[in-house]
C-alpha cells in the first residue's frame, strides 16, 4: 500500500501539473514573422486553364469549416479547375475550424487555403504574419464581381488578403404562408407594420404566440441574440453608425445601441409574444437554434428571424417556398425607403506563395466557381455575392431570393457585427451577455458588461 | 484539452512521418538500454550512485522538458497580452506586452468570471464529499451481503461510461420544456409534472444548474470511491473485528473506531483524488451548456479563454489558480501518506 500511495502522489504531481502543460501547448514555433511584403503579386492567374505546363502535378490543401454533407457539392465544384490545371485538392473540413486555425499558425501546420467565416479570425491570421496578400488578379475580381463593401471585408488595414467565397442573408423571417393566408396576415414592409401585426397575432391566437426563437448553440450559445441586435442596430441607427459601433469607435453601450435592444426586447422579451411553443421567454437562452424555428409548422409560433441558412433546419418534406409550408420575408426597416441587409460569408486565405495556390484562388473568386458551385448544390442552401452568378443556377427559391437581394443595388449589405470584433467580445461577452440578457438581466447592465470587456490592446 | 489538431491529408506525408517515429523510438529505445548497460558495468558504492543517476536522469530530464519548461512558460505567458501564446509569434503590432498583473487583475473584474470562482468552489467541496460519503455507504451497507457483485457493478458502471457521454445522459434525464400543457420527455421532469408541479429547467438558470452538474459528477465517482474503500474494508483483518465484537460494540460504533480508522489512507487517497479530479473536470460543463448559462468552472474558462476567446494571458492566469488551488490538497496528501508510511 505504502509504495502504491507513493506512485499515487507522483501521479497526483503530474496530472495537477497537466493543465499548466496545456496552457504552453500552442508555443514552441519560433520561426519569426513570416511574409512581410505587402505588395501585390501582379502576374496574371485569371487563365489558370493555360498555366497547366506550370501547375500539373501540384497539390493545394484546403481547410474549413464546411463538413459533411455540405463538402460534398464543394468538392465537385473543383472538378473543373483540377481537370484543366491537373493540380490536386485535398479537402478537410474541421467543425472546430476557428480555434484551431490559430493553433496550427503557431505550431507551423497551416493549410495552402483557409476558408475564414469571420473577418475578425482574418485579422488575426494576417496578425499572424502567415497569411499571403491577395494577387492583382483576385484583387480585380473583388473589384468587378462582389464590389467595396465585400473588398473591405476581405482586407486588413487597407491590404486585400482574401477573396469572398460563399454568403448569407441574415434579414430574414421565417413563416407559414399558409397560416398567413388563413388568418389574412399580410407580409409587413416597415418596423411598425411588424409590431402591429406582432400586436395582433398575440390578441387573435391565445394558443400560440407571434414569435419563437433559440439562442442555443453549444459553446457559441447566444449567437441569434447578437444577430437581432445587428440587425436592428442597422435599420434604427443607419449603416455609418453600425460601422463606427462595430469599430468601437462610439462605445458598446452608446444610447443608439440601447435604443436598438430595447426594440429587440420589445419583441423577445415580451411574455406575450414569445417563445411560442416552448414557453416562457427566457425558454430562449436554452432552446438550440435548430429547434428554434420548429414550432411554425406546429401552428404554435408565426415568425422566426433566422438566416437564409436555415432553409436546411426544417425536417425533410417540407416545402420551401412562396407557396410551400415555409418562406422567409425580409425583415422590415423603419421604412421602405431604406434596404439595409445583415449577412456574413467566407474568405478565401492564403498562407502558401505558390503559383498552383494563387490561380487556385483566382479560379474561387471567378464567376465560373460560382455557377458550378451553384450547378453542384443539388440541394439547395447555398449562394454567393459574386455579380456573376446566374440566379437561375441555383436550386431553391431562398437562395434564389437571396441571391437577389445580394445583387440589389438599393440593398445596404452589413457583414455580421460579431464576426467582426476582436474575439473576447464576438465570441465571448456579446454570446455571453445576450444569453444573460434574455434569461432576464437588463439592458444597461449587459451593455456595460459588453463595453467593459472590449479588449484595450 | 488539446485543441491542436494535427491531422494530414497527405497519406504519404503520415507514412514517411510514422517512418520517423518509429525509428525516432528505437534510436530512444537503444541510448536508453545503452546508458543502464554502461551504468551497469560500474561496481561499489560509486556504481550504485551511477545507477540511480542512470535511471533517475532521464525521468528528472523528462519532467523537466514536459512539465517544468511549460510550467515556466505558462508563468510568464499570465504576465503579457498579445493574441497569441508565443510572445515571440505574429507581427509586432500583436506581440504580447508586459501587463504586470493585469491578467490576475481580469479574473475578477471581466464579467462572469465571479461566478467561476464561486461555482468552482461548490463542486470541489461537494463533489468530494458527497461521492466518498456515497461510495464509503454503500461500501459497507453491501459488504458481505447477497448480490454483492451485481451490486458493485451496478454503481462501478458509470465510471466505464466517459464524461461526455454520461453528460448526454443527463441532458435528458433533465431535458425541460417550457411549453404549457405540453409533454414533458425528460424524465425528471416527467415524474415531476405527473405529480402536479410545474417542470423545472434544471440546467439552465444559475446557480442552481450548478448542483445539477454537480449530481453528474457525484453520480461518476461515487463507484470509484466505492471500489477503492469497499477493498480497504475487506482489508481490515478479521481478528480486530472479531475482537471488537467480542468487547460488545455495536454497529454505529464499530464503523466510528474500527472500520473508518483502519480505511482512513484509502479515505484520503479517495477524497484527494476526486477533488483534484474535480478540479480539472471540463467534460461536463463543456458538454451541457459550455459554461454558457452561468455555470462555467475554472477548468472550462481556462480552455474558453485560451482558444475560443483569444485571451491566452487570462487563459495562463487562471492555469496557474489551478495550479495554486491544486498544491494544498498535494502537499495534504503527501504529509498524509508521510504518515502513514
Amino acid at each position: 500500500m505504502a509504495l502504491n500511495s507513493k506512485r499515487k502522489a507522483a501521479a497526483f504531481v503530474g496530472i495537477a501539473a497537466m493543465s499548466l502543460v496545456t496552457a504552453a501547448c500552442g508555443s514552441g514555433s519560433d520561426s519569426g514573422d513570416g511574409s512581410d511584403g505587402t505588395a501585390a503579386d501582379t502576374k496574371d492567374y485569371s487563365k489558370w486553364c493555360d498555366l497547366k505546363s506550370e501547375l500539373t502535378g501540384k497539390s493545394v490543401s484546403i481547410y474549413t469549416s464546411i463538413v459533411t454533407p455540405e463538402d460534398a457539392s464543394h468538392k465537385a465544384s473543383y472538378k473543373a479547375f483540377e481537370d484543366c490545371t491537373g493540380v490536386t485538392i485535398k479537402y478537410e473540413g474541421d467543425k472546430d475550424f476557428e480555434k484551431n486555425l490559430p493553433q496550427r499558425a503557431q505550431s507551423g501546420n497551416l493549410p495552402d487555403v483557409a476558408f475564414i467565416p469571420q473577418p475578425g479570425l482574418l485579422q488575426t491570421m494576417v496578425d499572424t504574419g502567415k497569411a499571403i496578400p491577395a494577387t492583382e488578379t483576385v484583387g480585380k475580381e473583388v473589384d468587378q464581381y462582389f464590389g467595396e463593401s465585400w473588398r473591405k471585408y476581405g482586407s486588413v488595414d487597407g491590404t486585400l488578403y482574401a477573396a469572398p467565397l460563399g454568403a448569407n442573408v441574415k434579414s430574414y423571417v421565417w413563416y407559414s404562408p399558409k397560416a398567413f393566408a388563413d388568418k389574412g396576415y399580410k407580409v409587413p414592409t416597415t418596423w411598425d407594420e411588424l409590431m402591429t401585426l406582432t400586436a395582433k397575432i398575440a390578441a387573435d391566437d391565445p394558443a400560440a404566440k407571434p414569435w419563437c426563437a433559440g439562442f442555443g448553440s453549444g459553446t457559441a450559445t447566444g449567437w441569434p441574440g447578437t444577430d437581432w441586435v445587428e440587425d436592428v442596430l442597422l435599420r434604427t441607427a443607419g449603416a455609418d453608425t453600425y460601422d463606427q459601433w462595430v469599430a468601437h469607435k462610439i462605445p458598446f453601450n452608446d444610447a443608439k445601441v440601447a435604443d436598438a435592444l430595447s426594440k429587440v426586447g420589445a419583441i423577445l422579451k415580451d411574455a406575450k409574444y414569445t417563445n411560442g411553443g416552448f414557453g416562457a421567454p427566457s425558454t430562449i437562452a436554452s432552446t438550440t437554434f435548430q429547434d428554434g424555428g420548429q414550432p411554425i409548422l406546429k401552428g404554435k409560433c408565426y415568425m422566426h428571424r433566422q438566416a437564409s441558412f436555415y432553409a436546411s433546419n426544417w425536417p425533410e418534406g417540407t416545402k420551401v417556398a412562396e407557396d410551400g409550408d415555409v418562406w422567409a420575408f425580409y425583415l422590415p426597416s423603419v421604412d421602405t425607403s431604406t434596404k439595409p441587409v445583415l449577412g456574413g460569408g467566407e474568405f478565401v486565405t492564403t498562407f502558401r506563395d505558390a503559383p498552383e495556390v494563387k490561380a487556385f484562388a483566382a479560379f474561387l473568386a471567378s464567376p465560373d466557381w460560382a455557377n458550378a458551385k451553384a450547378k453542384a448544390t443539388t440541394g439547395g442552401g447555398w449562394v454567393s455575392a459574386n455579380k456573376g452568378l446566374d440566379p437561375n443556377n441555383l436550386v431553391s427559391p431562398i437562395d434564389q431570393q437571396s441571391a437577389k437581394i445580394l445583387a440589389d443595388p438599393a440593398a445596404v449589405f452589413r457583414f455580421d457585427g460579431s464576426d467582426m470584433m476582436p474575439s473576447a467580445v464576438g465570441a465571448g461577452t456579446f454570446w455571453s451577455e445576450m444569453t444573460n440578457w434574455i434569461k432576464g438581466q437588463d439592458d444597461k447592465t449587459t451593455l456595460d458588461n459588453i463595453e467593459k470587456s472590449w479588449p484595450t490592446n | 484539452m488539446f485543441a491542436t489538431s494535427v491531422i494530414t491529408a497527405d497519406a504519404g506525408g503520415a507514412a514517411s512521418r510514422l517512418g520517423t517515429m518509429v525509428l525516432g523510438l528505437a534510436v530512444f529505445a537503444a541510448v536508453f538500454v545503452g546508458i543502464l548497460l554502461l551504468a551497469s558495468l560500474f561496481k561499489g558504492r560509486r556504481g550504485e550512485k551511477i545507477q540511480a543517476a542512470a535511471f533517475v536522469g532521464p525521468t528528472i530530464f523528462f519532467i523537466a522538458i514536459a512539465l517544468i519548461y511549460p510550467a515556466i512558460l505558462t508563468i510568464r505567458r499570465a504576465f503579457y497580452s498579445g493574441k497569441f501564446f508565443d510572445l515571440n509569434f505574429g507581427t509586432p503590432r500583436t506581440r504580447g506586452k508586459f501587463v504586470g498583473f493585469d491578467n490576475f487583475a481580469a479574473l475578477w473584474t471581466t464579467p462572469g468570471l465571479p461566478e467561476v470562482f464561486r461555482n468552482t468552489a461548490f463542486w470541489v467541496i461537494l463533489v468530494p464529499l458527497f461521492a466518498t460519503g456515497v461510495g464509503l455507504l454503500y461500501a459497507i451497507l453491501i459488504d458481505r451481503a447477497r448480490g454483492e457483485a451485481v451490486a458493485k457493478a451496478l454503481i462501478f458502471l458509470p465510471m466505464a461510461i466517459s464524461m461526455v457521454g454520461a453528460t448526454l445522459i443527463w441532458k435528458f434525464v433533465y431535458f425541460y420544456n417550457g411549453d404549457p400543457g405540453s409533454s414533458q420527455v425528460g424524465l425528471l421532469n416527467a415524474v415531476i409534472t405527473k405529480l402536479g408541479m410545474d417542470p423545472v429547467d434544471f440546467i439552465g438558470n444559475a446557480p442552481g444548474n450548478t448542483f445539477s452538474l454537480i449530481a453528474i459528477m457525484i453520480w461518476i465517482q461515487a463507484g470509484f470511491a466505492m471500489t477503492v474503500l469497499s477493498a480497504a474494508i475487506k482489508a481490515i483483518p478479521d481478528e480486530i473485528i472479531e475482537a471488537a465484537k467480542l468487547d460488545g460494540v455495536k454497529s454505529l460504533q464499530m464503523f466510528r473506531f474500527v472500520t473508518l480508522p483502519s480505511i482512513r489512507p484509502s479515505v484520503i487517497v479517495v477524497l484527494t483524488t476526486i477533488a483534484i479530479g474535480t478540479l480539472k473536470a471540463f467534460d461536463i460543463v463543456q458538454a451541457s451548456s459550455g459554461g454558457k448559462f452561468g455555470d462555467s468552472i475554472l477548468a472550462n474558462e481556462f480552455y474558453n479563454r485560451s482558444f475560443v476567446t483569444q485571451q491566452p494571458g487570462l487563459g495562463a492566469a487562471i492555469a496557474i489558480v489551478i495550479f495554486l488551488l491544486v498544491s494544498p490538497i498535494i502537499v495534504f496528501n503527501v504529509i498524509q501518506l508521510r504518515k502513514d508510511a
